[in-house]
């Protein structure tokens, strides 16, 4: 692999020049035909899928996943993986919540969350980049961690009794549109501009193609690093106030598991595990795809614990097609 | 950084991992001398300081009947943690084996809960060599990495428990059955001595076997391991299904000493099981440890639950522990080889 990898290169990878449909066929992340597949598949099953109220339903619900998964895929494309995300959500949440029901003012509130979100995020990357661990143990040990303080906070109960004004997280509208779904825009905005406008972006990519080359081509490579994952802490955060004002209460352990939706949303989005290639387009369809998926397992009547395993085998099937595709 | 071809260099590491043959680059030695000595002696100071503090904080921590607890609460951390010791010698990792536990005991408890004893048992080790099987397929032939086919495994295997308890709780099982997890020989419990039979089957397996020598020999360097003619993706296979297969026995004990299944049975053993291994000194980047200190780790990881229950400290504190010592452990292992690989 010569240079480093950007996010055209699996196009590029498939070379050939008149098979553009085929390339283009095979350059489309699984998330695109799994949600066109399920919309059309739900809309005739269902009565319930395709109205406004259903799909803002949707849009809302899959508002705190793209969050979370815009910063997993910039964790993802460094090779890495951040499995304390939901936990870290969690407990952003509860000292949120804590706080405001505590009597201090909501900025400071929303200031202790983001916080708590980049410090989780600064521990991880410190132990990722500078201490070389495997980021899967050092991001399991934090989720233990993150998860055990969110419970010791609240004695395992829920923190409710929010003030009114947390709820505009949720139900506020701006312009007609409702506030979690501008939030969504503009992190992607941020982010994307973040991915493919800056110096970090470009060395994000450079990370995951070939982390030694980075390191001798004299990038600062570990701070970089270290930045993904207190920017995937700190969407965390925010996704963290959109579900705390969804539930109007905090919950300690709300999010547990959120972290494999964002891994899901990702990977069916296109990104692979090596070598730096994907792009957060496709982690948004990506979320858009599970979001829809756990609607329509809804509508159709099967509950949270058909959810798990029915999510967890589309994921497993999507990589291992990814992995199907890679080796061919 | 996976290189195309072997080089003579490549070759040291995997004789430095197997056993009985001396290690031939003198570098090399040295590292994994000193990593030897620091996993030792950390790991024998952090037992007996666990042990002397405790016995000063606590009337009840040495007594007969606690001493004799904590070694149960560590087999069955032991039994599930042995398995993933295997894969984390490979340089793999088996993130689904406290998921895999659960669903095998929720789907051999269905069969022992109507005394069918001899089939339940065969479900719950079925389920769990399929899951390891499964899993095995992924890495070794799809070249996935393990952490995240085994995290899938997680939610699938957790998520079939779910649909298939539908929230019920299965209990009361054959007292024939409930031996293997409750009963007594003498003064000691069952359990500890399946601990100590697994224990001598897996240390006689990795150091008197083709398939350990494999094991240390795919951890210390896979490419040199398949050029010199190992059958690398069969081996590997071989060692998730046997992660699996302990998994789901382990699952066996658990609801064989608690008399009862429900969905969550092996939800919060995660972080434990690889506490344990990496308490042990195996070396998460492969081809150095084994199951011995995988039951020291067990044993210390014990110690410490135990302490913190004696100590009346909240149980919600116990993940945030048990991930710190996961965290600083691999954190000092690592300063430790460092360091001795610098000062060459």
């Amino acid at each position: 692999m010569t240079g480093f990898p950007s996010s055209a290169a699996p196009a590029e990878r498939l070379g050939g020049s008149g098979w553009n449909l085929a390339r283009a066929a095979a350059a489309t992340p699984g998330a695109a035909y799994l949600l066109v597949g399920l919309g059309a598949l739900l809309s005739v099953w269902t009565p319930g899928f395709l109205t406004l109220t259903n799909l803002t339903h949707v849009g809302l619900q899959a508002a705190v996943l793209t969050i979370v998964a815009l910063g997993m895929t910039l964790i993802i494309l460094t090779e890495g993986i951040d499995l304390s995300l939901g936990s870290v959500l969690g407990l952003a949440g509860v000292v949120m919540g804590l706080l405001v029901v505590g009597g201090w003012p909501l900025p400071v509130g929303i200031a202790a969350a983001l916080g708590v979100g980049a410090g989780f995020g600064l521990v991880n990357g410190l132990l990722v980049a500078y201490a070389e661990l495997p980021p899967f143990v050092v991001t399991l040990g934090t989720f233990g961690m993150a998860q055990s303080l969110a419970m010791v906070l609240t004695h395992g109960d829920s923190v409710t009794g929010l003030r009114a004004s947390v709820r505009w997280f949720n139900e506020g509208i701006v312009l007609g549109v409702p506030v979690p779904i501008w939030a969504t825009a503009a992190l992607f905005a941020l982010t994307y501009v973040l991915l493919y406008q800056t110096r970090f972006g470009r060395y994000v990519f450079a990370i995951g193609g070939n982390r030694r080359a980075a390191l001798l081509a004299g990038i600062r490579v570990r701070s970089y690093q270290t930045g993904v994952y207190v920017y995937g802490g700190l969407l965390a955060a925010v996704a963290a106030f959109i579900m705390t004002a969804r539930m109007n209460a905090a919950h300690p352990t709300i999010a547990v598991g959120l972290e494999f939706d964002a891994i899901a949303a990702v990977v069916l989005g296109g990104t692979s595990f090596e070598r730096g290639r994907g792009g957060l387009v496709g982690t948004v369809v990506g979320a858009l795809a599970v979001g829809v998926l756990r609607n329509g397992l809804n509508l159709v009547g099967l509950g949270t614990e058909w959810q798990v395993a029915v999510v967890g085998i589309v994921i497993i099937g999507a990589i291992v097609l990814d992995a199907l595709r890679g080796l061919t | 950084m996976s290189r195309g071809l072997a080089r003579p260099e490549d070759f040291p590491r995997v004789a430095r991992a197997t056993p009985g043959v001396t290690p031939a680059g003198a570098a090399w030695a040295r590292v994994a001398l000193s990593r030897r000595f620091f996993v030792l002696t950390s790991r024998v100071a952090g037992l007996l300081l666990l042990a002397v503090l405790l016995s000063l904080a606590s009337p009840h921590f040495a007594t007969w009947q606690n001493l004799i607890n904590v070694l149960r609460q560590a087999s069955i951390q032991f039994l599930l943690s042995a398995g993933l010791t295997l894969c984390v010698l490979t340089g793999g990792i088996d993130l689904s084996v406290g998921a895999v536990l659960g669903l095998s005991a929720c789907l051999g408890a269905a069969l022992l809960a109507q005394g069918h004893v001899a089939a339940g048992i065969l479900a719950a080790l079925l389920v769990g060599t399929a899951c390891g099987l499964a899993n095995g397929t992924v890495v070794a032939y799809l070249r996935l990495p393990a952490f995240i086919a085994t995290y899938g495994t997680l939610w699938i295997a957790h998520g079939l428990a779910y649909v298939f308890m539908q929230g019920e709780v299965i209990h009361g099982f054959p007292p024939a059955f409930r031996f293997i997890g409750a009963g007594f020989v003498g003064p000691v419990p069952v359990p500890i001595l399946v601990m100590l039979a697994v224990l001598g089957g897996l240390h006689v397996l990795l150091h008197r076997t083709p398939l350990g020598r494999a094991i240390y020999a795919i951890g210390g360097n896979a490419t040199a391991a398949r050029l010199s003619g190992m059958p690398v993706q069969r081996r590997l296979v071989a060692v998730y299904a046997l992660s699996g297969l302990l998994a789901g026995f382990a699952g066996l004990v658990v609801i064989a000493r608690v008399n009862a299944a429900d969905a969550g049975t092996g939800e919060d053993l995660l972080l434990g099981s690889i506490a344990a291994v990496v308490l042990g000194g195996t070396s998460l980047f492969g081809g150095y440890g084994g199951v011995a200190g995988t039951a020291v780790g067990a044993i210390i990881l014990a110690l410490v639950v135990n302490g913190m229950n004696l100590l009346d400290i909240q149980t919600f504190w116990q993940p945030f522990v048990v991930g710190s010592i996961v965290i600083v452990t691999v954190l000092a292992d690592q300063l430790a080889s460092a360091g001795a690989g610098r000062s060459t």
